[in-house]
């Protein structure tokens, strides 16, 4: 039996009183030095909630997601299901200053990604000075032959970029990977602020945060930057695969906030070269695509013949400059995870400057070095195959068994060039309203960055935590939540 | 006239927007549907609902065989049921989804639809529409009974009216909202029509004027309608098929009479022509409008019967049916390429 005494002490000290601090980086509560002024107003305001009154608030946030229908699709055998993102109440807080290295950061990360793409569908110096091997850039799976040579508008491939960061146990900040298809999660960047306000308006009140609410009015303005030259009112539109996709909710709420059509395939075509829309007055022409279907779907003619979501000679409408597509087709070669390795090159390569974001210690299974490195350390390692995305088909060394280990030795041997390894990341770590109570759970971050004429980056991105105790995977196919992230503006 | 107010854009508007007249042919389609298949649902429930109550055959028994007829559903219901229970007909018609008209397989039409023009329509009424269907996909044929048959159905009729109400209280009024509103016109009147030719029909040989049970079934015709104290505050001594027939069809104040929605439509067809310059798409139809509301007003009740009431509402189905189809065609520019429907992609 506790004494009455020991309860009410517990509730003065509030959500955090049982929070055990842990040996990582938390971005709240122990970062190894007298926490910033910003960060003591956060968590003195959140002290004052007891654990029933935030449970209350949580309570209704997946019943309000699911009505508003914020949810993503998930495909069993024979069913669909809606499902929501799972919210955190507690938010998670960037200091002013820390906001400012991270957009420095990902800014001269994207310009040397975009430098990078045209040099390789171009002159391909870098591949020349012996910067990166050749074969890795040209016989890369995502290198995209019907890019050669094409001069797309303002030299940029990628528009809409998505930068994983995650920090150490020293609290710094290193790049995890490259975003530079088509990333999502945008959307619950806003949606999440919306909810914030929603649940805790006593949290936030007052509160100098960075506003979220311009990435529309961005978006759509990069998008008409990029238009072909000459047209003076760019049609804009949304490309989707369709009602179906799990991300359908996000191209709503993009298009929405654009103001512009959400189109599918079969709501365009392509007449001598131009590209159309059909509305109910006829034929449209349409000059800035943002797409959200991959390379490989976006025009039968030109790739999978099979494919019914794109659309029949865009493609060739987009070689001739006839139309923009966002991001360029043959980006993929730069989000690579062997590229990867060579990212501080390229970015010393092209910028002369040092990368401002680190990068995590990177081993090439394709050379031998690496593969027989990975091999001796596996237990100690993390190995990620190199085309997939979403959390899937990686080995967390020091988590996984005996056979799984033996398993992936045999994969690595069999096939060493789909792999590349790095060191488990004692990842930063954010308190999160649990089952149990208020308990660390590791976090990383998505900061998106839109390209027209400049680099803007949407302050904050997309916080997602692992809601599973100890789990490093924070992907919501494998159980991952997200939080809103705040950026203080002092 | 109080539909051109509704249909009006304000001068300001078109001049704001240079991208006014966008939008997506495959968008005008879904707000046609999405309108027509709410307020079948809203039909359906309310027939259910009165038939179980009021609608009686010559055995005093509940007819239900009348909904199968409405629904021209007579040959497939009968190959599945061939002796038909109550149940059968229940969940036929609330939970079947195999069967394309039940309220399960429309509110799942309207999902499809509602998702489509997702971007186009406001949160609350896409809120509206998520949380109503995914209520009635998950409704099971042992909901039905638990529930009360007739419970069951007017949460469902309000369900539709509420989005009746929130459609007309959020949604911006541009052309997806014209469209919409056609759907909606042309769906009262294929219904009414449906309503009237099935229900005479079976009403008819058993006529005793003035009997009874005869007065009773044809109230609950207008009852189906929900027309029965409209009608009575216009007709308070006299029921005769000819004067419910007549309000059916030729009332220009009830909202589902027959008149009523080609009037509608047709105002705003003139909405569409003028507003948005879709003048030439707009064309055909309405000289096809214009003949069949002039076929409407020139004849009395009187005279549609003794000349065939059910070859005229077949025929008026029909003109329906086309102008459907001309109205596809016409907002539709042809395709390049024939692309399938993304339902049969679905992974």
């Amino acid at each position: 039996m506790r004494s009455n005494v020991l309860q009410s002490q517990v509730q003065e000290a509030g959500i955090f009183s049982a929070y055990l601090k842990p040996s990582f980086f938390c971005e709240l509560m122990n970062r190894g030095e007298a926490l910033p002024e910003a960060l003591q107003l956060v968590q003195d305001r959140l002290s004052q909630f007891d654990i029933k009154e935030l449970r209350h608030r949580t309570s209704n946030a997946e019943t309000q997601l699911y009505r508003l229908g914020i949810t993503f699709t998930v495909y069993s055998d024979r069913e669909a299901i809606d499902r929501v993102l799972p919210f955190d109440v507690i938010p998670r807080v960037l200091t002013a200053d820390e906001w400012a290295f991270i957009e420095k950061g990902v800014q001269q990360r994207v310009k040397a990604i975009n430098l990078f793409l045209w040099d390789i569908y171009h002159d391909r110096k870098i591949l020349q000075d012996g910067i990166i091997p050749a074969d890795l850039v040209l016989k890369n799976a995502n290198y995209c032959q019907a890019m050669v040579g094409v001069d797309v508008p303002g030299g940029v491939y990628v528009h809409i970029n998505g930068t994983d960061l995650i920090r150490d146990r020293s609290g710094q900040f290193l790049v995890l990977e490259d975003n530079a298809r088509t990333p999502s999660g945008v959307s619950y960047v806003i949606e999440n602020r919306h909810m914030m306000l929603r649940l805790m308006p006593d949290l936030a009140s007052g509160m100098p945060l960075r506003s979220v609410e311009d990435y529309g009015l961005r978006l759509h303005r990069a998008l008409c930057d990029v238009a072909p030259e000459g047209v003076t009112n760019p049609q804009v539109v949304l490309l989707s695969p369709g009602i179906y996709n799990s991300a359908y909710f996000e191209h709503v709420f993009l298009a929405r906030e654009m103001g512009v059509p959400l189109v599918e395939g079969r709501d365009l075509l392509v007449e001598n070269n131009h590209v159309y829309m059909r509305t109910v007055a006829g034929l449209r022409p349409v000059h800035s695509i943002y797409r959200r279907i991959d390379d490989a779907f976006l025009d039968p003619l030109a790739f999978n013949p099979e494919s019914l979501l794109g659309v029949p000679g865009l493609v060739e409408a987009y070689r001739q400059g006839n139309v923009t597509i966002a991001n360029a087709l043959g980006t993929g070669v730069a989000d690579d995870k062997a590229v990867y390795a060579y990212m501080p090159r390229i970015i010393r390569y092209y910028l002369e400057e040092e990368p401002i974001l680190g990068s995590v210690e990177t081993h090439i299974c394709a050379e031998p070095e690496g593969l027989a490195f990975t091999l001796a350390n596996l237990e100690k390692l993390v190995v990620k195959p190199v085309g997939e995305s979403g959390g899937y088909g990686l080995l967390i060394g020091p988590h996984a068994t005996e056979s799984e280990l033996e398993e992936f030795r045999r994969r690595l041997t069999e096939n060493p060039s789909n792999y590349i390894s790095q060191p488990v990341i004692d990842l930063s770590v954010t308190p999160t309203l649990c089952d149990a109570g208020v308990e660390a759970r590791h976090v990383d971050l998505r900061p998106f960055a839109l390209t027209g004429k400049t680099t803007w980056v949407l302050p904050g991105g997309l916080s997602r935590v692992a809601l599973r105790k100890g789990s490093l995977v924070v992907n919501s196919s494998q159980g991952g939540g997200s939080k809103d992230t705040w950026v203080m503006s002092v | 006239m109080g539909d051109v107010r509704m249909t009006q854009l304000s001068p300001t508007a078109s001049g704001m927007l240079p991208g006014l007249n966008t939008l997506l042919s495959r968008y005008a389609e879904s707000m046609m549907w999405l309108a027509r298949y709410m307020e079948r649902i809203e039909n359906l429930a309310r027939l259910i609902e009165v038939t179980e109550a009021f609608v009686r055959g010559p055995d005093g028994r509940t007819s239900w065989d009348t909904i199968v007829q409405i629904n021209s559903d007579e040959e497939r219901f009968s190959a599945l049921y061939p002796a038909a229970t109550e149940q059968d007909y229940l969940q036929f018609y609330i939970t079947d989804v195999a069967n394309s008209s039940s309220i399960k397989a429309m509110a799942n039409s309207v999902r499809e639809n509602a998702r489509s023009v997702r971007p186009l329509i406001s949160t609350e009424m896409w809120m509206q529409l998520n949380v109503f269907t995914r209520w009635v996909l998950d409704l099971q044929a042992s909901d039905i009974r638990r529930t009360g048959l007739s419970a069951l159905c007017n949460r469902i009729k309000q369900d539709c009216q509420t989005h009746t109400g929130v459609t007309e209280g959020t949604l911006y009024r541009d052309q997806a909202w014209l469209f919409y509103l056609l759907g909606r016109h042309m769906e009262r009147s294929d219904q009414i029509t449906r309503l009237i030719d099935t229900r005479y029909h079976t009403l008819l040989p058993q006529e005793e004027v003035g009997s009874e049970i005869d007065t009773t079934q044809w109230a609950s015709v207008l009852r189906s309608a929900a027309a029965y104290h409209a009608f009575r505050r216009l007709q308070p001594v006299t029921t005769t098929p000819a004067n419910v027939v007549g309000f059916l069809l030729k009332n220009e104040g009830f909202p589902r009479s027959l008149a009523l929605n080609l009037r509608q439509t047709d105002s705003v067809l003139g909405a569409l022509s003028t507003h948005y310059n879709l003048r030439k798409q707009c064309y055909a139809v309405q000289e096809r409008l214009a003949d069949l509301r002039a076929s409407l007003e020139d004849q009395t009740a009187e005279e549609i019967i003794i000349r065939g009431l059910h070859e005229y509402m077949h025929w008026i189905q029909g003109q329906i049916e086309t102008i459907q189809t001309e109205l596809v065609t016409a907002y539709w520019p042809p395709a390049a390429t024939q692309h399938v429907s993304d339902a049969s992609v679905a992974q």
